[in-house]
């Protein structure tokens, strides 16, 4: 499925999307969409605007021009906690956790759009609160689970800045899957991890869509994790898009070779 | 706790017989080859500051409190604090790697003593110059009274030979504490702070012990014109030493203790104490007199203040500098719905009624101030609280809401909190009052301590992190910074609703910005986001030193309070940011580095964890290399 189902409605879309920093357009009339049970690479040399497509559609930036869909539905001029709670969740580029909080209290934290308890359940010891309460534990030890025994038993009371670099990225991931998202959208998820580490991550992307039923959009420089997870990739450049398609297609587009290579970075191959 | 962390590229220590011991300890340094320069410089340091000291007149205004009947002071012991400090610290060194590290001995002890007679020196030239010069246009304090007090009234010459040499004497304990074994150390600093604290407390003491018929004892171990006997001072020092000797490590072994308790046992142990802490402070009252009482009831009322700023600073991060908003509308609404002589309106309610009116009025102060602070970011949100915690005040005072406030006037009669007709709580029966204060501690204490456990703590948590994460993980950052500010308003106007009660008149003049500060640096001293921490403070900055216009323990103190407080606040930032009594999670924020450091070296972390908890993975790497 190289291109999602047309019939299929895209649960997110941009059209004409341009963010402008004073001067300099980070995103120039971005058209893309994303189709559910996707998996989207996002490339792109440094400064493309990959990281700033994210921020856009999380309403950490806001739109210049354009207008991001999410299921139909329009998030411009929306907060970016509405955002979240509409169903979209991120990572960051430079790992942001709360480092001070617990493994466990930062997947409960990200639940906080999922629950409703108030001051005064709280106060009152409500049934409702104690059950809620538990829930929230519950999913978050569920989604810890998800990269094996890791970031379970002992790590849960520790904070996370007592982890390693690789088990903060993947408590990035959880906190992110604990928001119940529709769409997930991964900032460089392997960088400064070890092949083995980034082997192993590409394989829970990978699950991450077949086994939660996620729609991910992935950001990465690492071109075999990009081979190996995407079913389409996009490729930025100067905040416009220059190919889309396969990987195989999309690595051999003269284009793309030419803005790798013009601008020297590591090139793709 | 000194770690030495094994380091490849350190700087080696420089050849020489220090290097080559093999302990990590060189020899200690020989007595005379002094750093002499450093000894000059700390010890001009302290003189400066002794006489600081003298000049600000604390040594003369607290000479009539003794410590020891006869022998010490509070004066005389502000006289001997710097030398002291200074001597200690003149022989410090730092463990490091990589620089040796010399056994203390005579070196520190000669070392302090001659700093200690550098600041001696200066209270000898003080003592001098006060003889020959008269300064006293400038330098109110300036006098022949405090010159007689450097000389113990024996003249000039005395003066410059005594503070050298009780300065180098002072000094040189302060560098013998460099030297003598922990144990011994122990000892001495129970024993310093057993005495102290019992001159300290002494009203408090004696005041409850005659309640309980207790007079002999007190007698015995109180001079009639204050201060500790002789007699008294000796028995609490063995005393107190041999609780040193054999207390040691139960404390904090009682403590580990309970902490290494699990789930319902826990709770039943943490519950016990709670009760006993309570049924203690229910009970004390009942023998203690009107003036310590009025003490508890004002310190309760810190408390209450304090817990409430706590929930806006210590859990949610919010730096609110006016915070005294809150009190002055909880007081000034209490005050209107239950007095008669309230100008405009006097619904003249029963106090608990009038409560629910406080809690709403304050409330929606709290949103209305709130709503638009809330939407700026550290500095500036400060400054704008600090803006509007006069903005408030100045409305009460202005001419304008006169009408309804009085201005200047405020309002005065404002009647007792009835109970449910039980009892008449106001400021003439100062038992009454601290109990419904503590009624009250205990519901804010509650209020914390549920909020933090709850989705609504972790968001405060979140935000207090990082901002920008918090919102886009689908906090509503704004929504869960005003419900803090709001929960901690309606904690301070109950403080407010009982202060009207307790006083009985309300003035702007009660409200100044002065009193945010007190409850400010109450929490930061007591420790941020810490309910304990917070009482401690209280109990320490209100109970001893005083409130704002509230004597404390140390009324002699009353008016070099504020720099009392501005000393111990810097004192408490170099020495122990995170307060008396910190908050795990504060002691995480201030000290990251080296607790994952501690992590790491005792194998905790996680480095590495590819290895030994998948085999799978670590077979790939293997492959990968050899690719
Ligand atoms: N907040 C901002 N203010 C001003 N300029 C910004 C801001 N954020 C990004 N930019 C600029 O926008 C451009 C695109 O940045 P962006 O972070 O999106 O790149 P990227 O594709 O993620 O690069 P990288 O691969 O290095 O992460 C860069 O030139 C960057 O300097
Ligand atoms: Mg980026």
């Amino acid at each position: 499925m190289s291109s999602g189902d047309p019939a299929e409605q895209p649960i997110l879309e941009t059209s004409g999307l341009s963010v402008d920093f004073g001067g300099l357009t980070a995103l120039d009339g971005l058209d893309l969409a994303v189709y559910p049970g996707e998996i989207v690479s996002v490339i792109g040399p440094n400064g493309a605007g990959k990281t700033t497509l994210f921020n856009a559609i999380t309403a950490t930036v806001s739109a210049s021009e354009g207008d991001i869909r999410f299921e139909g539905e329009s998030l411009i001029g929306l907060d970016p906690n509405r955002v979240t709670a509409r169903g979209i969740a991120r990572t960051f580029q430079n790992v942001r956790l709360f480092a001070n909080m617990t493994v466990l209290e930062n997947v409960m934290v990200s639940q906080h759009c999922r629950t409703r308890q108030s001051v005064v359940g709280a106060l009152l010891w409500t049934k409702a609160f104690r059950r809620e309460e538990e829930e929230i534990a519950e999913r978050g030890k569920q989604v810890l689970s998800f990269f094996g025994s890791r970031l379970t038993g002992y790590r849960y009371d520790q904070p996370a800045f007592t982890l390693s670099y690789a088990n903060r990225r993947r408590l990035e991931i959880a906190r992110a899957m604990a928001t119940q998202p529709k769409l997930i959208l991964l900032d460089e998820p392997v960088a400064g991890m070890n092949p083995t580490e980034s082997a192993e991550l590409t394989g829970l992307i990978g699950r991450l869509r077949d086994e939660w039923g996620f729609a991910i959009v992935v950001i990465e420089h690492d071109m075999e994790v990009v081979r190996e997870v995407s079913d389409r990739v996009i490729v930025l450049d100067h905040g416009v898009k220059i190919a889309e398609g396969d990987y195989d297609d999309v690595s051999v587009d003269p284009l793309v070779i030419q803005a790798y290579l013009g601008h020297g970075a590591a090139a793709a191959t | 706790m000194n770690l030495t962390v094994p380091s490849e590229t350190g700087p080696q220590p420089p050849p020489g017989p220090a290097a080559s011991t093999a302990s990590n300890d060189s020899p200690p340094r020989p007595p005379f080859a002094q750093d002499w320069g450093r000894i000059a410089r700390m010890g001009a340091v302290g003189a400066v500051g002794q006489i600081f000291i003298s000049l600000s007149n604390m040594p003369v205004k607290l000479d009539g409190r003794a410590i020891i009947e006869g022998i010490l002071s509070l004066g005389y012991l502000s006289l001997v604090v710097l030398p002291f400090a200074v001597g200690s610290r003149v022989g410090y060194q730092v463990r490091r790697e990589g620089v040796p590290f010399h056994r203390p001995g005579t070196y520190e002890v000669v070392g302090g003593a001659a700093c200690g007679a550098v600041v001696g020196g200066g209270l000898s030239l003080l003592a001098i110059l006060i003889a020959n010069f008269d300064l006293r246009e400038p330098l109110v304090n300036w006098s022949p009274i405090l010159a007689d007090l450097l000389a113990f009234n024996r003249g000039t010459a005395f003066a410059v030979v005594i503070w050298l040499a009780v300065g180098a004497v002072i000094g040189a304990l302060g560098g013998l504490l460099r030297v003598v074994p922990p144990l011994a150390k122990r000892i001495l600093w129970t024993v310093v702070l057993t005495l102290f604290g019992a001159a300290v407390l002494e009203s408090l003491t004696t005041d409850l012990a005659e309640g309980m018929g207790l007079e002999g004892p007190v007698e015995w171990f109180y001079a009639p014109r204050g201060g500790l006997t002789v007699t008294g001072a000796i028995a609490l020092a063995i005393g107190s030493a041999v609780l040193a000797v054999v207390g040691r490590g139960r404390v904090k072994g009682a403590k580990a203790h309970i902490d290494s308790l699990e789930g319902p046992a826990r709770t039943r142990a943490h519950l016990g104490l709670i009760l006993a802490t309570g049924a203690v402070l229910v009970i004390l009252p009942m023998f203690a007199g009107k003036l310590t009482n009025e003490l508890l009831a004002n310190v309760g009322l810190f408390v209450l203040l304090a817990l409430g700023l706590n929930v806006v600073v210590g859990l949610a991060g919010i730096l609110d500098l006016g915070y005294v908003a809150f009190f002055a509308v909880g007081s000034y609404s209490a005050a209107v719905l239950t007095a008669a002589a309230s100008p405009r309106i006097n619904p003249e309610l029963p106090w608990f009624v009038a409560l629910i009116g406080v809690v709403i009025l304050t409330g929606l102060v709290g949103l209305f101030i709130g709503a638009p602070v809330i939407r700026m970011r550290g500095d500036y949100l400060a400054i704008v609280t600090l803006g509007f915690g006069e903005i408030i005040r100045l409305l009460f005072l202005s001419d304008w809401l006169s009408g309804w406030f009085g201005g200047s006037q405020g309002i005065t009669n404002i009647p007792g909190a009835e109970i449910f007709g039980l009892a008449e709580v106001s400021g003439t029966d100062p038992r009454s009052v601290f109990y419904l204060v503590l009624a009250f501690c205990a519901i804010a204490i509650y209020v914390s301590w549920r909020l933090e456990r709850s989705r609504i703590g972790r968001a405060w948590m979140a935000v207090r992190e990082d901002e920008t994460v918090a919102e886009a993980m689908g906090i509503n950052t704004v929504n869960v910074k005003l419900l803090a500010f709001v929960v901690g308003a309606v904690l301070g106007s109950f403080s407010g609703a009982i202060f009207s009660a307790k006083v009985g008149s309300v003035f702007p003049a009660s409200f100044l910005i002065l009193v945010s500060i007190v409850i400010l640096v109450v929490v930061i001293f007591g420790g941020m986001g810490s309910i304990v921490g917070v009482i401690a403070g209280s109990a320490v900055l209100i109970g001893v030193l005083g409130g704002p216009k509230q004597p404390g323990l140390l009324a002699e103190f009353s008016e070099f309070k504020l720099l009392i407080y501005g000393a111990l606040l810097v004192w408490m930032m170099l020495a122990r940011p995170e307060g008396l009594i910190p908050s795990v999670r504060r002691t995480r924020e201030l000290h990251q580095e080296e607790m994952a450091q501690d992590a790491w070296l005792r194998g905790q972390t996680d480095e590495d964890e590819t290895a030994d908890d998948n085999n799978g993975a670590a077979a790939g790497r293997t492959a990968v290399g050899e690719s």
